[in-house]
């Protein structure tokens, strides 16, 4: 079991009013498991992916990931745990600007204090994988959208991390992009990587094994995809 | 991983390159001023101090105490002799050397070629007393004293402005209206504060009593040296005694001349310069705390401009420490920059300061110095940089992501 979350709440307060954003959830996500979280908006998906990916910290409730309870780690701690458990990849991508691609691929490797020459090295491996060795030295503007999620992509699986946490990922990008992307995620994972999507789009999520919904902050279905296009 | 933040750092500093020029500019003003200042003043400390060691701390000068404002000095008409320089010589246990100067403005001449020079009247102990020796010839011997001898010894400067050629000794020039024999060349002592030290003729003090008359006499400065620098003081003592005597001066009254010791000297000078020092200390201050102002103003537009960068840092597992590490590299960095840029500039306006007084003996800049300017640079940008690295360090990582 690679995630395992009980009773998980959050809270907030706007103004004096308090807002149940995560109102008891259960989950548990498997080693090698493709997870995709739907839900409307304001259903919790977004606060439950900042949870799962150590961002944020619950109001209570227990999270453990990988047999590690993360919930109560102080800032450092969940600092380390995203720097070696998890991979983000952002509907906005999120890449430095001016900074080339294999940069932006090293950075969690910075941060893992890996020495510079097993850092660029994995790094570029990383880049190869997803398709992208000709263009290292490309900064994100001179990338199509589908290449810069790529490079988003690469730098989320170089550390080799227990899970990948997409958060729209498909989002910014136009449909056969989108395909291209989703079909990469498919092929990683066959190649054994655990990923959590959130999406709002049901033929996204058609592609994942399994669907969560969500709404007002808790779980109403759980289902198996058996096949392309059919629940259950 | 300080290397990683020096060329994160770079980089930044790069992409806004006028801004990081203009942000640095009270850095570099301020540091400019340490060491061009500093460099002048050590410039001038270095040149009044080897003065000083070659005269000696065993200098001591008595010169006649004019003050029209005091009663008991007012009106009356003071003369120090070249008898209460022998009296005091008599009388005094701390004293090696006497040396009477009288000294006034006089015009020289040979040939064709005049020339305005200082023409100093002096004693057989000139070189002893003043560290200046002659270099060519001889000096004064005890019986040119005694017959009044019309010789003289001159400067370098003499020897050009009268064109006397390759052997000026045993030549006569015209010194105001008498001839006089050249029998020596003083050694050069070169420039200092615009007076040329090189300019000026020697001639025996009895001579110029003979020429000058009374004038010789009220003009007279008495100079002595110690027999050490440890004897300095009782010297004092001792002349201030005779000359009391020899002056009439009664008990409570005022001295009607001036002992001035070297070290006294030394330290009037000094004192002048720390407060120059201070003054400056205080401007750069002010500078200094407006260019950190500066730095802190443009890393906290930093930290806002990059909020997202450091979403994204944090998201990819960097710890509160990076962040802050980071941006204070950032700001040190920018700071380092302005101090390198200040203490170019300052040096190059040490040296142009010193060409600008003329005599100057060029500016001096040590390397403490370099490092103060330095070391100021860094201390604000650590003390400055502190605010917005610490700023961005705390900012909430899913608030920094959705920042647009």
């Amino acid at each position: 079991m690679l995630i395992s979350i009980r009773e998980l709440r959050k809270l907030y307060y706007v103004g004096t009013e308090e807002v149940r954003a995560l109102d008891g959830i259960d989950l548990t996500v498997e080693a090698g498991e493709l997870l995709a979280i739907m839900g409307p908006s304001g259903s919790g998906k977004s606060t439950l992916m900042n949870l799962l990916g150590c961002l944020d910290t619950p109001t209570s409730g227990d999270y453990v990931l990988n047999e590690r309870q993360v919930s109560g780690l102080d800032d450092t701690a969940l600092a380390g745990i995203r720097n070696s458990e998890i991979g983000f990849v952002f509907q906005t991508f999120n890449l430095l600007p001016r900074t080339t691609a294999l940069e932006n691929v090293e950075l969690p490797l910075i941060y893992g204090r890996m020495p510079r020459r097993e850092r660029k090295r994995k790094a570029r491996e990383a880049l190869e994988k997803v398709g992208l060795g000709d263009r290292i030295r490309h900064q994100p503007n001179e990338l199509s959208g589908g290449q810069r999620q790529r490079v988003a992509i690469a730098r989320a699986l170089v550390n080799e991390p227990s899970i990948l946490l997409a958060d729209e990922p498909t989002g910014n990008l136009d449909s056969r992009t989108s395909e291209e992307i989703m079909s990469l995620f498919a092929s990683l994972n066959g190649a054994g990587n655990t990923i959590v999507l959130v999406t709002h789009e049901e033929s996204i999520a058609e592609r994942a094994r399994r669907i969560v919904r969500l709404l007002d902050g808790r779980v109403v279905e759980d289902v198996q995809v058996t096949a392309k296009g059919s629940g259950r | 991983m300080i290397l990683e933040n020096l060329r994160i750092a770079l980089k930044a500093i790069r992409a806004n390159k006028m801004r990081s020029v203009l942000t640095t500019l009270g850095i570099i003003i301020g540091v400019a001023a340490v060491i061009a200042v500093v460099s002048i003043v050590q410039g001038l400390n270095f040149v009044i101090a080897s003065e000083l060691q070659g005269v000696g701390a065993t200098f001591i000068r008595v010169a006649p105490e004019r003050d029209f404002n005091d009663p008991d000095l007012a009106g009356k008409e003071i003369t120090l002799t070249y008898e209460d320089g022998l009296a005091v010589m008599a009388h005094s246990t701390a004293l090696k050397y006497f040396n009477p100067v009288f000294f006034r403005s006089e015009r020289v001449y040979y040939g064709d070629n005049k020339h305005t020079s200082t023409l100093l009247g002096v004693g057989p102990y000139h070189q002893e007393v003043n560290n200046h020796w002659v270099d060519m010839g001889r000096f004064f011997s005890e019986l040119d004293i005694e017959r009044h001898a019309r010789v003289c010894l001159i400067g370098r400067k003499i020897i050009s402005e009268l064109g006397l050629g390759e052997r000026p000794i045993g030549k006569d020039i015209i010194v105001g209206n008498a001839s006089f024999t050249v029998v020596g060349i003083m050694e050069k002592k070169g420039e200092m504060f615009g007076q040329d030290r090189d300019d000026l003729v020697l001639i025996p003090i009895t001579t110029a009593r003979d020429i000058y008359g009374r004038e010789a006499l009220k003009q007279l400065i008495l100079d002595f040296k110690a027999k050490s620098p440890a004897e300095v003081d009782l010297a004092k003592d001792q002349i201030t005694q005779v000359l009391r005597r020899r002056h009439h001066i009664a008990e409570g009254k005022k001295n009607d001349f001036q002992v001035v010791l070297q070290e006294e000297i030394l330290k009037t000078t000094g004192s002048i310069l720390g407060t120059v020092t201070q003054v400056v200390g205080a401007v750069v201050g002010i500078a200094l705390l407006v260019g950190g102002i500066g730095i802190m103003n443009i890393m906290l537009v930093s930290v806002t401009e990059r909020t997202r960068e450091i979403g994204i840092r944090k998201a990819v597992g960097a710890r509160r420490s990076d962040i802050l590490v980071q941006f204070l590299i950032e700001a040190v960095t920018l700071s380092l920059i302005g101090g390198l840029f200040g203490v170019l500039g300052g040096w190059v306006l040490g040296i142009l300061g010193a060409k600008m007084i003329p005599g100057f003996p060029g500016a001096h800049v040590p390397a403490w110095a370099v490092f103060l300017g330095f070391g100021f640079a860094a201390l604000v940008g650590v003390v400055f940089g502190t605010y917005p690295a610490a700023k961005a360090s705390a900012l909430d990582p899913i608030e920094a992501l959705r920042y647009e």
